[in-house]
């Protein structure tokens, strides 16, 4: 049994992420901060509950997402699974020239991936669905397993990965109008 | 739990196989394709050991498939790179007080 005085000490640190989180799945920022003291406040009542030894950044995630899930994501219109865009594996790698930018010494990640500004992989990643945007914030951004993101999302770790692999497949096609301009403003030699 | 990918049981070693640039469709050969089959769960760090040490040991003679994961490494870093945001003050102060209030006895 966890001890709700030292809520504040072990949970606090976590907002940093939980807020950046809540800003991708809701899309703005004072819905966002009304989620984070939502999930805040929820945790708090229920700390009692949150077995010691375990892990408090999943349990609080797990907060966040049922809380999204439950009050926030019917706000607004959102673009529905069916409506995902979904393109071949390494869709973004072939359309910046792959192979052919790797044979001439430059890696098209060097040239283009570093040049994208946060608004435009925020933008990318806030234009999925909810169910693939969730799969995508909780591996790439936050770095949970599998195993962890099927106990917060509470779905089987097959569906995590087909999520998963469906979601970054249409990230990926969200990025690359704004991959393909950084490209064409890119100096034209950067290896000399 | 077990999540290894069945199909990349059985399969012949790499050919081999010669660089040529631009033709990927045509190059890819089945080791290709089942590192490509795994390549996220590879770069999730999401395989059994066996099943890593295979990948590992292909892209270390296929230069096509070590390009591609080499990108998709980055743009997985690039992502959870670029997707941080400062925490506002007013929202520490609100969140600090609604969990002051909660021990005040109404």
């Amino acid at each position: 049994m966890a001890d709700k005085e030292h809520f504040a000490e072990q949970a606090m640190g976590y907002m940093s992420s939980l807020y950046s989180a809540a800003l991708r799945m809701t899309r703005n920022p004072a819905d966002a901060e009304d989620l984070v003291q939502e999930t805040y406040l929820k945790a708090y009542r229920a700390f009692g509950t949150f077995q010691e030894g375990t892990n408090l950044k999943s349990w609080l995630y797990k907060i966040l997402t049922n809380t999204f899930i439950n009050s926030y994501r019917s706000r607004r219109r959102r673009p529905t699974e069916t409506e995902l865009d979904d393109v071949e594996d390494l869709y973004l790698y072939h359309r910046l020239g792959g192979l052919e930018a790797a044979a001439a010494g430059r890696s098209a990640e060097d040239l283009v991936l570093d040049r994208l500004t946060e608004a435009e992989v925020k933008d990318a990643v806030e234009s999925l669905p909810d169910p693939f945007r969730l799969a995508v914030l909780l591996a790439d951004v936050e770095g949970f397993s599998y195993k962890e993101i099927a106990e917060i999302l509470d779905v089987p770790i097959g569906t995590v990965m087909s999520r998963l692999h469906r979601g970054r497949r249409a990230l990926q096609k969200a990025l690359q109008p704004f991959a393909e301009q950084r490209r064409l403003t890119a100096p034209a030699d950067v290896t000399s | 739990m077990d999540r290894e990918e069945p199909s990349s049981e059985g399969q012949p070693e790499s050919p081999g196989y010669e660089y040529e640039a631009s033709t990927y469709a045509r190059s890819v050969s089945d080791p290709c394709q089942d590192a490509i089959a795994t390549l996220y769960s590879f770069l999730d760090g999401e395989l059994t050991s066996e099943s890593r040490v295979k990948i590992q040991y292909h892209l270390e003679e296929c230069s096509p498939c070590f390009a591609a994961f080499g990108f998709e490494a980055e743009l997985k870093a690039v992502i959870a790179r670029k997707c941080r945001d400062d925490v506002p003050d007013s929202l520490r102060q609100r969140v600090a007080e609604a969990l002051r209030a909660e021990d005040v006895p109404t």
